[in-house]
């Protein structure tokens, strides 16, 4: 075992930070029965995001990305733990600084069906943001929405028609449009492609880079494919069971990844870039998040695990510049 | 054996493109048109599907969605509803027989002995009311193949072959209580538990995490080694076909648009659709920042272009196009592709793919 450094987050000039985040939910223990028991979403996550950067999570489903990209815009609030944005502690803003500060962070949903509202015009969608926060009205709204919508790739005429008269695509890109329409500087994208074909995810995903050269807004690029993270994203998070199995630079971590679960996961992705390094099948299935195993959450399907997995939980440390683990054997 | 010069490429080239003995062939899929009848009248979802597979071959099936893989599938199956599914045209053969010819009954037979299929989501396409051991208990009764006591006895030997963990105690449990890749595995011990000599996985993990996919895909290599069945792998997934089938067919719009060995396929694309999808799949290639993509979406099936299904989003076409309106040339090269659909031509051995462009500049050379 090495004596590394744990991981800390690095708050300097960060956007965004999170320490020591923890987020469980109440659930029912069975369909007939009172006893509620607490699904352990996140469990003590520590990442940081620096400005124009995009940072992938990437995880399979239950391992807690999705509701890490909620507690990063204040979506929900931790049990325990500090988010910080552009340095302020989230948890402490209320009032007129709070909404300040929404005005920042914003999100792209996956599903472009059901997160539009089909009785809005699409133009009152786009410009919900500046009418609330009081930027536009009227006929500037409209005229500021027709731009946007051709910065999205849509035509200006869009801003008169219903969700319901555009495909899956080009509702991503009323999404999308929506989410940069006050500027933020941070925007959560919850699995935004993966609800489209390969051909249109290809759009989409050249979209949100060109948006992000342009604007410099930094991306929490939430995914279960590691093709979209390894193609967007700066810094990869790799998460299981509500924690960070591995942590570093995107193209390091999938050429060389460290981790036996970011290991199996890549081996197990088909053609990502070329033929996998090792074939590696895992045994078992993904741990229940309401009585997720003791020690290393990985333990009950890591082909390296000893006695003292099940025990010891490993800490995220320092396994070489940059690149972080939490396993007691790498 | 390259067809040259004006000779029409023959109807049946999908058909005939391995050297073999005709009798050997599993499955002849022959011109399979199916249309649909919707309130806006009647929709084409199949426009002449043609292909054929060998006992122990691999095929997959590959498209976006709405492209008829699932059509196909379920035509071989003869599991669509009529109305409001009607054929129009073509016919499936299977180990020699007509199997549009065959009385309900015998198809019946058919279905689960000789052709069994999975589908994508386990839990919809369960008895929610049944526990997994009597469900594919079940197929042997229904089949009147044992007794009940003996056909519980084989359920729990095939959730072992299964390799579902604990099988005796799993038998009794019901889907709800089993995790998405236990379920598939009782699906995929129901479809292979009468030895069918074909097996139809409809986007088998689709629904599935990437590690438990891997699982489900082990399990599918080993026990198509194990009963020696041919595959027919619909899939949306690029990367499951690319692994797993000895021969892929790309699917447009109803069409199977390019079909060629697996690796010949991803080495060398010739329809212009199948080289933008391989190209635009982001993760392989960690150089270029900006994917290469195909602009527009796939049309409605009710209002498709005449003409080639591709040529609205085909670069060749709108290049040929913008040359020909600026006055760069004085003849539009490419007026074919908004004219006939383009017939399957046959490139190199096996490798077949249907586009004007490329015919006329690798087909008569």
């Amino acid at each position: 075992m090495s004596g590394n450094a744990v991981y800390r987050p690095d708050a300097n000039e960060a956007l965004l930070t999170l320490v020591n985040v923890y987020k469980t939910f109440p659930v029912r223990a069975s369909f007939f029965s009172a006893e509620e028991v607490r699904v352990r979403a996140v469990d003590g996550v520590s990442l940081s995001l620096q400005p124009g950067k995009t940072l992938g999570l990437v995880g399979e489903s239950g391992c807690g990305k999705s509701t890490m990209g909620k507690l990063a815009i204040r979506l929900l609030d931790p049990d325990s733990g500090t988010i910080r944005f552009e340095g302020k502690d989230m948890a402490r803003l209320a009032g007129e600084e709070l909404r300040g500060m929404r005005r920042r962070m914003q999100i792209i949903f996956q599903d472009p069906y059901s997160s539009l509202n089909p009785r809005m015009k699409v133009q009152d969608i786009v410009g919900e943001g500046w009418f609330v926060h009081g930027l536009a009205r009227g006929r500037e709204l409209r005229d500021k929405a027709a731009l946007l919508l051709e910065r999205v790739g849509l035509t200006a005429e869009a801003r008169n028609k219903y969700p319901h008269e555009f495909s899956g695509g080009q509702r991503q890109r009323i999404g999308i449009a929506r989410a940069i329409a006050l500027s933020p500087r941070l925007i959560v994208a919850d699995e935004p492609v993966s609800a489209l074909d390969v051909s249109v995810q290809a759009q989409i995903l050249n979209l949100l880079k060109g948006l992000q050269e342009e604007y410099g807004m930094a991306y929490l690029f939430v995914s279960h494919d590691l093709r979209v993270i390894r193609h967007v994203s700066d810094h990869v998070a790799v998460m299981y069971s509500g924690k960070v199995m591995e942590l570093g630079p995107s193209e390091e971590l999938f050429s060389r990844p460290s981790h036996p679960y970011t290991r199996s996961l890549l081996s197990a992705a088909p053609m990502l870039g070329g033929a996998p390094a090792e074939h590696i099948v895992l045994s078992g299935d993904i741990p229940s998040p309401v009585a997720p195993p003791p020690g290393c959450r990985f333990h009950t399907r890591c082909f390296r695990a000893r006695k003292f997995c099940s025990e010891c939980s490993p800490l995220l440390r320092e396994v070489a510049p940059g690149r972080f683990a939490a396993c007691h054997f790498v | 054996m390259r067809a040259g010069g004006n000779k029409m490429p023959d109807k049946d080239a999908l058909v005939k493109h391995i050297p073999g003995e005709e009798t050997q062939r599993l499955l002849t899929v022959e011109d399979l048109s199916v249309s649909f009848d919707t309130e806006k009248g009647s929709v084409r979802a199949l426009f002449g599907v043609s292909f054929s597979m060998d006992a122990g071959e691999t095929i997959g099936l590959v498209g976006e969605s709405g492209c008829g893989k699932t059509i196909t599938a379920l035509s071989v199956m003869r599991l669509l509803a009529s109305p409001p599914a009607k054929m129009d045209g073509g016919r499936i053969l299977f180990k020699g027989r007509d199997l549009f010819a065959l009385p309900e009954k015998r198809m019946c037979e058919v279905r689960g002995q000789e052709i069994s299929m999975i589908f994508q989501e386990p839990m919809t396409s369960m008895n929610p009311v049944l526990t997994v051991g009597e469900q594919v208990a079940e197929v042997f009764t229904a089949h009147g193949i044992c007794g009940k006591k003996e056909a519980a006895e084989r359920a729990v030997e095939w959730l072992r072959k299964v390799q579902m963990p604990d099988p005796e105690r799993r038998a009794k449990e019901y889907p709800h209580q089993m995790s998405g890749g236990m379920r598939q595995r009782a699906m995929i011990a129901m479809a292979l538990a009468l030895s069918p000599s074909l097996l139809i996985a409809d986007e088998p993990t689709t629904a599935l995490d990437v590690t438990i996919q891997a699982q489900i895909m082990a399990l599918l290599r080993e026990m198509r080694e194990r009963e020696r069945m041919a595959v027919l792998l619909i899939t949306h997934d690029l990367g499951v076909v690319h692994d797993f089938a000895d021969r892929t067919a790309i699917m447009y719009l109803g069409r199977i648009v390019e079909m060629a060995p697996t690796r010949e396929l991803f080495a060398g694309p010739i329809h212009p659709y199948t080289q933008g999808l391989l190209a635009s799949l982001p993760g392989a290639s960690q150089t270029s920042r900006v994917l290469p993509s195909i602009p527009g979406t796939v049309p409605d099936l009710a209002n498709v272009p005449p003409g080639c299904p591709f040529s609205p989003r085909c670069q060749h076409r709108q290049a040929a196009m913008k040359r020909f309106l600026s006055g760069e040339t004085s003849t539009d090269e490419l007026r074919d592709c908004d004219r006939e659909d383009p017939p399957a031509f046959e490139f190199s051995p096996g490798h077949l793919a249907a586009c004007h462009y490329q015919r006329r500049v690798c087909g008569e050379s």
